[in-house]
């Protein structure tokens, strides 16, 4: 079951990311496709037992940062701008794929060396409760960081994208 | 988990990473290539998870979490950014923004 | 009693802190305060530093046997480098309660004089808050050179003069001669601490060295013994000096030590900038170039007695600079007709006196001129001040005279002053000077000691003539001066008059505190030289057991010439007057020679000045910086790197995000390969 479920999703997921970048004729199906991507993801995560992870990834993720993306693509194409979606110097692709394939493969090597097999977790592993307690008391810190992170987001995007008055 | 074994997810984040890379490196519709980007830190976040998984520690999925965090602010940031460089130049074609050159 | 005092350190704060609030207020808040205020502030708190002083000297003296007799206050601890401290901390013992009553005594009276000297600047509105300010300021330092505890402190309190004296001096800074005049004064005073700092470092060293790292007063003196057998071993290429190849590491020391004093107190070769000084304010060439800053190099000498006294080499040689300066200065300031430059050249005249005292190490002589001249003089700058006031500012005496009936107050104690200067018994001056050449003729280890006494025999009849001759130029005869001026010369006020007064009453009867042992036990009085026994604990005089018979001869050797000196100016300026013409005539170029200070400043101009600033312009700032470090550093490597390199590294620049994007992945995958090497 788990097995099968693995399969399918990573399937999924690369289909989906592999729609993210190879669609030519409209960014609309991009971003349709990178929902595609991280609701398959989420279950992923779901599979590896990070529930919560797995929670925010659909909220967050699919939930807001890619509506907010359609937002966008919708607010700028009504203004008729010329999209050149294209694919540039084929040499250009071609080299970026082999660096990375060269070196994910390095990676990748280091990483297969004797896996061991899973471990047991106790059931509040990844559970929102857990990662609550983990977040207010050793992670306090980052948490507080984030906050001010957002607020200083938020300032950012609301000056930068606002329209002139004059 | 079955007879999956560790390594199969970190092949999956690095191909979806991949295709992130490839992305980024060849469209030029500034928006799509932002959504690249984000490809690619999901794919980061999906090998953390499975890491996290692996040990058997949630701190990989803490990080998970502030990476997302991140990510939702980055977004939200360099979409505003996108806005007022379209607004501007009235063109989402990257090659139009190549002014600092030699 | 205790020897810790905490109330010494308000002797010094107190004016710091008026200096300081009133600075900041022209500063900060870019206003200043009414006249009633500064005055009450700036004047009030030298005198209350002279109170507490007081108050603390009498403690001194009667609470503690002579041996015992000191106060410490440490305000904390300053430097501490392994087994080395140096703390900020005061010390009151006889010698330094003598300058401190001194400095705060003479120094009220003349802040008090200030009030209505420079009233009469309207000029530059804030002038008169500014004044007050760097005159507290110079109190401060000047305090805290006097009562510090160690080379350090003191050495500070020495920066802090020449700084004042520098800002004071160049008061009126908007006429460039003013400005100019202050600059040499800090230049030459640099070049003399340069000397100064040479001396405390060896010092240092060498007690270190022997195991007592220290600079503080009494723990050197305590254990100079450990000192007194070193030498230095000398480099062959000086084997033209005396004593040479090896010297006394003491006799090093101080004389390095003395190369500062020099440059402080105006001795030769560093008297250059003393007249050039009285470019500022008359009360700034009363306190600072007469009383109180350029005593300092005489107080240094003393407090550093217990290794002067071991040092016969560098004894000699203050001796002699002393004495041949005396003379000197004492021959230029014949021929000067601006009234403060006769009197700066008579500064540096007694000055000179003061070191022969301290290298005959007669110390208690030394400080008892210090204290006799700082009345006499200040005295007679004030006196000057305010004959330049009433004049509307004309300093040539050779349009002065008459002004004995026109300002009488002025005219009495100028004429008192006058008196002193010349050693006329009973005035305080005839005491103090009499005490030095006694020193000077008993000082049988000094070699040529005789000459020296001859010198400053001769020199006193020398100052004796030139002071009456300013004296008679100036107050009797008729009034050369112009018309208007005339009619304008006018007695000044009460704040100017009544320091003068006080001045006067001190140089007549201050005299008493050192009255010689032979004079005292005619009058029935045993011991009578109560300053030398004050100060004998501190500041060792050998005693000089002389028959009163030859005490009295010698004074009256000296009396005699000066009257003669007396007489010969009363000659020239009184009932012959034609006299002085006919005879600069009949000797015009020595004359010119001599007026013009023997051209010592051209001489200086053309051996140090000019070489330096054309190396330092050719040079140093066209040749090196512009030259090498600029030219062939910054602007050559950048020149060098955009020739060789420019045309292909530019292409990295395409202003493409994506080419961007992908050289940081090469980047990356580069770094991870290398990471995971070997893996």
């Amino acid at each position: 079951m788990r097995t099968a479920l693995f399969w399918i999703l990573s399937v999924a997921a690369l289909a989906g990311s592999i729609g993210v970048v190879g669609n030519v004729r409209n960014p609309i199906n991009s971003a349709l496709n990178l929902v595609v991507t991280m609701l398959a993801l989420a279950g992923l995560y779901v599979l590896l037992e990070a529930q919560f992870v797995g929670l925010i990834q659909v909220m967050v993720y699919a939930g807001a940062i890619v509506v907010l993306f359609l937002f966008v693509i919708m607010l700028l194409n009504l203004r008729g701008s010329g999209t050149a979606g294209a694919e540039v110097q084929p040499l250009v692709k071609i080299a970026g794929t082999a660096v990375v394939a060269i070196s994910a493969f390095f990676l990748l090597r280091v990483l297969s060396t004797g896996r061991a097999p899973w471990p047991d977790v106790d059931p509040s592993y990844g559970t929102t409760r857990a990662i609550g307690e983990a977040l207010y008391t050793d992670y306090v810190l980052a948490v507080q960081v984030a906050g001010v992170l957002l607020l200083a987001g938020i300032l950012a995007a609301v000056v930068l994208a606002k329209k002139r008055l004059d | 988990m079955g007879d999956i074994s560790p390594f199969q997810f970190q092949v999956v984040a690095a191909l979806i990473f991949m295709v992130g890379v490839v992305g980024v490196l060849t469209r030029r519709n500034v928006i799509v290539m932002f959504m690249c980007i984000e490809l690619m830190l999901n794919a980061a976040n999906l090998s953390l998870v499975a890491f996290s998984r692996e040990v058997g520690d949630d701190q990989g999925q803490i990080f998970a979490f502030m990476v997302m965090v991140v990510a939702a602010v980055e977004v939200a940031v360099g979409l505003a950014i996108i806005i007022s460089l379209v607004r501007n130049r009235d063109t989402l074609n990257i090659e139009d923004a190549s002014q600092m050159k030699w | 009693m205790e020897h810790t005092n905490e109330a010494l350190r308000w002797i010094a704060l107190l004016p710091l802190a008026s200096a300081v609030l009133s600075g900041l207020w022209l500063v900060l808040a870019r206003g200043h305060w009414p006249r009633a205020l500064v005055i009450a502030l700036a004047v009030g708190a030298p005198i209350a530093s002279f109170a507490i002083a007081l108050a603390q000297v009498f403690r001194l003296a009667t609470g503690f046997d002579a041996e015992q007799r000191f106060f410490v206050d440490n305000l904390y601890t300053w430097i501490s480098a392994g087994d080395f401290h140096a703390e900020l901390s005061f010390l009151l013992d006889p010698l330094s309660s003598v300058m401190v009553l001194v400095v705060t005594g003479v120094g009220s009276l003349i802040h008090v004089y200030s009030v209505g000297y420079m009233d009469d600047d309207h000029r530059e509105d804030r002038g008169f808050q500014r004044f007050f300010a760097y005159l507290n300021l110079f109190m401060f330092s000047m305090l805290m050179l006097v009562l510090g505890d160690n080379l350090l402190v003191m050495f500070v309190g020495w920066e802090g003069v020449g700084l004042c004296s520098y800002l004071l001096i160049g008061f009126w800074y908007l006429d460039d001669a003013n400005a100019a005049a202050g600059q040499k004064a800090f230049v030459v005073n640099r070049i003399g601490d340069f000397g100064f700092l040479l001396g405390i470092f060896l010092l240092f060293w060498s007690f270190a060295g022997a195991g007592v790292p220290t600079i503080e007063f009494r723990e050197m003196a305590a254990n100079v013994g450990l000192l007194s057998d070193r030498v230095v071993e000398l480099p062959g290429v000086l084997s033209f000096l005396p004593g040479f190849p090896s010297w006394g590491l003491l006799t090093l020391a101080c004389l390095c030590l003395f190369v500062g004093a020099c440059g402080k107190s105006a001795q030769i070769p560093l008297y250059v900038w003393l007249p050039d000084a009285m470019a500022g304010p008359t009360p700034v060439s009363a306190l600072i170039h007469a009383a109180t800053m350029v005593t300092a190099g005489v107080y240094m000498v003393c407090r550093m007695s217990f290794a002067y006294s071991l040092a016969p080499g560098a004894e000699a040689t203050v001796a002699w600079t002393g004495a041949i300066t005396a003379l000197f200065a004492a021959t230029i300031g014949l021929a000067q007709n601006d009234i403060k430059k006769v009197l700066a050249y008579s500064t540096v005249s007694q000055l000179g006196y003061m070191f022969v005292a301290a290298g005959v190490a007669g110390y208690s002589a030394a400080i008892f001129h210090v204290m006799t001249h700082a009345f006499f003089k200040a005295l007679l700058f004030l006196g000057a001040g305010s004959v330049i006031l009433g004049m509307h500012h004309e300093q040539d005496i050779t349009r002065m005279g008459g002004l004995r009936t026109r300002m009488p107050w002025t005219w009495i104690t100028f004429l008192v002053g006058v008196l002193a200067i010349s050693g006329v018994p009973p005035f305080s001056g005839f005491f103090s000077k009499d005490e030095i050449l006694l020193a000077a003729s008993q000082a049988h280890d000094i070699p040529g000691h005789e000459w020296i006494w001859g010198l400053g025999v001769l020199t006193a009849g020398l100052t004796a003539f030139y002071m009456f001759r300013l004296y008679y130029l100036v107050f009797t005869g008729e009034c050369r001066a112009d018309h208007h001026t005339r009619e304008q010369i006018h007695e000044s006020g009460g704040w100017i008059v009544l320091p003068l007064v006080v001045l006067a009453v001190l140089s007549v009867v201050g005299g008493l505190v050192g009255l010689p042992d032979a004079y005292g036990e005619l009058a029935g009085v045993p011991q009578s030289n109560s300053l030398h026994y004050f100060l004998q604990p501190v500041a060792p005089s050998p005693v000089h057991h002389v028959e009163a018979s030859v005490e009295f001869g010698l004074a009256a050797v000296t009396t005699g010439v000066g009257l003669l000196g007396i007489a010969l100016a009363s000659l020239f300026y009184v009932w012959r007057r034609e006299l002085p013409a006919q005879i600069a005539g009949a000797i015009r170029p020595l004359y010119e020679l001599v007026r013009d200070k023997y051209r010592i400043d051209e001489l200086y101009d053309a051996l140090f000045v000019r070489p330096l600033v054309a190396i330092s312009r050719g040079l140093l700032a066209r040749g090196i910086d512009e030259g090498l470090i600029d030219g062939l550093g910054v602007n050559g490597v950048a020149r060098a790197f955009v020739a060789s390199a420019d045309d292909v590294l530019k292409y990295l620049q395409t202003g493409l995000a994506q080419s961007y994007v992908f050289a940081m992945l090469v980047g990356g995958a580069l770094l991870i390969a290398w990471l995971v090497r070997g893996a």
